[in-house]
């Protein structure tokens, strides 16, 4: 009678053993998500973000540093019921915002971009000050937690474009980076300094291995911290900035869009770089970064737009400088030159006829440089004026970029604009296959035409000058960490194609457009020589660029310096007079001549 | 001397074969689920130094089980029947509280737990009763006698409030079914256990009473030629089913404890309470399932290092050997014990009489229930009861105890022949 009662046995033994190998192929070797849970599940990464390097001015002085800060994180399982009028007093939030929060969690949750069971950023960016009135309340509401990072601080409102900003990573940076150094919710260097060097800055997240308990409360660290990583402070950067002058730079500058550059010219650091208008660097941390952010990038007077780097203008006449010496390495004249001032050819301004080349720079003759130009293109090396042209050209152009012009210099900020310095091969593009020659090109002797510079290059310029045929790419920072160096690049000198003893025509010139030219009044110093050269950018039909150039002093230059000064009228006034004003702060300390400044900060320049 | 060298040739040695591997393995996990680093696997102050002692004293035990004349089992069933009773009528009066249950008498600096020897203790007392000359399973009266001896533990380990274990005995009723009983009572059995989580799942009872009417119906019409005696047993059976139904609010509220309401729960929807009643299922499913195919490596398992499962040593040691063996450790495992089991049945049919051939079947049970509810209840299949993976859980009492009901086996298969030579 219990024939089979055996087999049935037998079988259901093999049958649930059957049923178990299902069941674990299923969960260990099908469902991934108890892998994941896992790491998730018995050990909290704690994230220990690095502090950001510090960025100090050329004295020690102190321009970044950091601040604490402090992101409320939730942890889901633990959140217990609370009282949330209660958590909207403490956090100072209304009833939507909160639901909003949670709607924005709950959704990352179902992204899987977030889980129960690891902290999540539920409000950030609570300064000290908040912080204060949370600590005391924080305990009434399980499952959430202070965490403390560190955010960018400004000691001055100065050089806010040169120094960047930070904040936190996109979505689109967090794909490029390939090498895994970044994670969700690390801050990253947006612009300036803070992109450029974000390497040396940025430092080195740490992470920390907090054990659970079986309640999910963290009872400690994992193993002792033996897993742990220190996070890597950053290296710090001394800058190049002379905070003092830049200070100054943007109060000279306050209410008016353009920029002052001001170099050493026998270490290209840059001791100043000034962008008008500016913005105040501390709107862009804290917890108002994203309307702030908002606020200065829809500004109409374009507050993010660096105009040292960026803004291109075409040279004006400062550009007869390079002309004047480019001629004389090309031997087409000789400082004694004098050549008719011709206005029926091109126009001109002041009281000359027939000036010297010294002379010529002095008074900005443009008649003269419209003919130094056509002696350089057309010196008669091809019988055909078109191939002669482009023969001259092409020299000229070789010449002109030995100066830095037409190429982005390499200073080590992003989004530098390079310029132009028309070749062949642009008038080829731009006159579309027809021929060109001289004539056609000729607006080019005097800065105007195709040319176009950014004020960086003109500073750059005025330091080759005051060097006497070199330069050193102009740089922000001149030390990294305890190195005491610049990038190597920022080490090496570039040799202009003029030989140094053709710049003495031009140091000389300069230094008469201070004292008897364009310059004289605003730009000229009782015990310094100054050089330097105006430039008047035309700009129809709005008022001209003030543009100037300048060193000083004259046989031991400590300071070059590009003033631009957008719709105010003639070098000679805006631009000189800041120019001057900075030579003097710089040299001096400060300015003996009031009636400048106060002219300056008027900001009457057109009358 | 004649006697050992018999009992070595005629022991069953792939039984042993397994043993020894399972008992060894078990060792090994047992150490990696208390791993520290500055002590070693024999460090007596760790749980794999103790259970080192628990295998030195059952090889002792195994010595002694095969050197004991075969006919004192039999012969004494009753009287070590009655004597584990007694103890565990003890316990609840003179029993050290470990763990927040009186389950343990102290011997020294090592508790016992009777009810891990009530086991085998009750196997040869069952055996001995449905072995003895006249008894007749269609016999009310013995049936009856036969559910009071496994009433009679039960009753005893509940007092100690060890569910688990007090469940194990149920598993008796597989042996009388294999030893003539009706079957009904299991399916009756199986059903209520069915409709019980249905209910609970199921919003609705009106939909279970109409699938038990129509299930009732369908056997009806099949037995329609059948004795009246045969439809009546039909719908007692459905009766009792829709009773079920009923009273599922009323049991699940009132008899059952609340943490065993919420392991129920668990099991029926796992997300609920993860950090609570489910945490143990939750971690012990984490921890297997982050094994992978491979598994981690020994003593590389992160979850078993961060001792994320409680008491992983002891009832969840599978998810030691999930985690660091993986899929194929599991595979390995669950084929031992399904090779043991099946071995266990092997010998128990090959037995020429009853006595013996139902004590087999009564080992066999045994190791089934337990492999089966300690698997089940780690990967989520079956509520949290704390009942011990046979050879591989940390304790002495369950190792000693198992060790003690297959070497009584394997004594009375060496001597099958023996039985023989006696009739």
């Amino acid at each position: 009678m219990n024939e089979g009662r055996k087999e049935i046995i037998q079988i259901v033994f093999v049958l649930i053993g059957v049923i178990f190998l299902g069941k674990l192929f299923f969960i260990q070797v099908l469902e991934d998500s108890y892998k994941n849970l896992a790491a998730v599940n018995a050990i909290r990464e704690e994230p220990q973000f690095p502090v950001r390097g510090l960025i100090k001015d050329r004295n020690g002085k102190l321009i970044v540093y950091n601040n604490p800060e402090y992101d409320l994180m939730i942890i889901l399982r633990e959140v217990e019921r609370f009282d949330s009028t209660q958590f909207c007093n403490v956090f100072e939030i209304d009833s939507l915002q909160l639901r909003g929060f949670f709607k924005a969690f709950l959704a990352e949750i179902k992204n899987k971009k977030a889980n129960e069971l690891q902290p999540y950023p539920f409000i950030q960016k609570l300064s000290n000050y908040d912080l204060a009135k949370i600590q005391d309340n924080i305990d009434e509401f399980p499952g959430f937690f202070i965490q403390a990072r560190s955010t960018r601080a400004y000691a001055s409102k100065a050089a806010a474009n040169a120094l960047g900003y930070v904040s936190e990573i996109s979505k689109g940076q967090l794909e490029k980076d390939k090498s895994g150094t970044y994670r969700q919710r690390d801050y990253i260097g947006q612009s300036g300094i803070e992109s450029y060097y974000e390497e040396y800055l940025r430092g080195k997240r740490g992470v920390k291995y907090l054990m659970r308990n079986k309640d999910g409360v963290v009872k400690g660290s994992y193993e002792d911290g033996r897993y742990d990583v220190q996070s890597l402070p950053g290296q710090d950067l001394i800058s190049t900035i002379d905070l003092d002058l830049q200070e100054y730079g943007e109060f000279l500058l306050n209410g008016k869009a353009g920029s002052i550059i001001a170099i050493e010219p026998a270490t290209g650091e840059i001791l100043a770089m000034v962008s008008g208008p500016s913005y105040d660097p501390t709107l862009l941390t804290g917890k108002h970064y994203s309307s702030n952010f908002v606020l200065i990038s829809n500004d109409t007077l374009k507050p993010l737009f660096n105009r040292p780097l960026m803004a291109q203008y075409r040279p004006g006449s400062i550009f007869k400088i390079a002309q004047a010496m480019v001629a004389l390495q090309e031997g087409v004249i000789k400082p004694e030159t004098r050549i008719r001032c011709d206005r029926s050819l091109i126009d001109c301004h002041g009281p000359h006829t027939n000036e010297d080349l010294r002379g010529a720079i002095t008074n900005s003759c443009n008649p003269y440089f419209r003919d130094v130009l056509r002696r350089m293109l057309n010196k008669g090396k091809s019988d055909s004026p078109f191939d002669d042209t482009r023969i001259g050209l092409e020299e000229w152009t070789g010449h002109m970029r030995s100066f830095g012009f037409g190429k982005a210099l390499g200073i080590d900020l992003p989004n530098e604009k390079g310029g132009l310095v028309p070749s062949p091969a642009y008038y080829d593009r731009a006159y579309g296959g027809r021929p060109w020659k001289f004539s056609n090109i000729y607006s080019i002797a005097i800065g105007e035409g195709e040319n176009l510079v950014v004020p960086l290059q003109m500073a750059n310029f005025a330091a080759t000058v005051a060097n006497k045929g070199f330069y050193y790419t102009p740089h922000l920072v001149k030390s990294i960490g305890n190195s005491g160096k610049p990038l190597p690049v920022y080490m090496e000198r570039h040799y202009t194609t003029i030989d140094s003893v053709n710049f003495r025509v031009a140091r000389d010139a300069m230094q008469r457009v201070v004292e008897e030219g364009t310059g004289q009044y605003r730009a000229k110093l009782k015990d310094i020589i100054v050089c330097g050269k105006t430039g008047t950018v035309q700009n129809e039909p709005r008022p001209d660029h003030s543009v100037f150039i300048a060193f000083a002093p004259k046989n031991n230059p400590q300071i070059a310096v590009s003033v631009y000064v957008e719709f105010s009228g003639q070098g000679g006034r805006a631009a000189a007079s800041i120019a001057s004003l900075m030579i003097e702060k710089y040299l001096l300390g400060g300015t003996q001549r009031k009636n400048i400044e106060d002219y300056v900060l008027r900001g009457k320049f057109l009358d | 001397m004649r006697r050992i060298e018999i009992i070595s040739h005629k022991v069953d040695w792939v039984t042993v074969l397994i043993y020894g591997i399972m008992v060894l393995w078990g060792w090994l996990n047992i150490y990696s689920a208390s791993y520290d680093e500055n002590q070693s696997i024999i460090d007596l102050s760790i749980n794999s130094g103790k259970q080192m002692m628990f295998i030195i004293i059952s090889f002792i035990l195994i010595m002694a089980i095969l050197i004991i004349d075969m006919r004192f089992y039999e012969t004494f069933a009753y009287v070590i029947y009655g004597a584990i009773l007694f103890l565990l009528l003890l316990v609840p009066f003179i029993g050290k509280e470990v763990g927040g249950n009186r389950a343990w008498l102290g011997v020294g600096s090592f508790g016992v737990q009777p009810s891990e020897f009530a086991k085998f203790a009750t196997a040869l007392a069952l055996a001995k009763y449905i072995g003895s000359v006249g008894f007749r399973m269609d016999n009310l009266r013995n049936q009856a006698i036969l559910f009071a001896m496994i009433g009679a533990p039960i009753l005893l380990i509940l007092m100690q409030k060890d569910y688990g274990t007090a469940m194990v005995f149920i598993v008796f009723i597989v042996v009388f079914y294999r030893e003539g009983m009706s079957p009904f009572l299991i399916l009756v059995g199986l059903g209520v256990a069915i409709i019980f989580i249905l209910t609970l799942l199921v919003e609705n009872n009106w939909f279970l009473y109409g699938i038990i009417a129509g299930a009732w119906a369908i056997v009806i019409f099949f037995n329609r030629r059948k004795k009246f005696k045969r439809w009546a047993i039909i719908t007692l059976g459905a009766l009792v089913l829709a009773g079920t139904i009923t009273s599922v609010e009323f049991i699940f509220n009132n008899l059952l404890e609340p943490h065993h309401q919420k392991r129920v729960m668990v099991l029926i929807n796992p997300e609920l309470d993860q950090l609570g009643a489910g945490y143990h299922v939750y971690q012990s499913k984490v921890a297997i399932g982050s094994g992978g195919f491979l598994g981690k490596g020994f003593l590389d398992g992160e979850q078993t290092k961060l001792k994320f499962v409680p008491e992983q040593y002891t009832d969840f040691i599978f998810c030691t050997i999930g985690e660091e063996q993986g899929w194929i450790g599991s595979l390995f495992i669950v084929s031992l014990f399904v090779t043991l089991l099946l071995r266990v049945i092997f010998l128990a049919e090959r037995q020429k009489n009853k006595f013996a051939r139902v004590y087999g079947y009564s080992v066999a049970c045994i190791f089934f229930f337990h492999f089966a509810t300690n698997i089940a209840m780690t990967i989520g299949l079956f509520p949290v009861i704390g009942i011990p993976l046979p050879f591989f859980s940390y304790g002495g009492s369950s190792l000693l105890g198992f060790t003690v009901l297959l070497f009584i086996l394997l004594k009375l298969d060496a001597h099958r022949m023996h039985v023989l030579q006696r009739i």
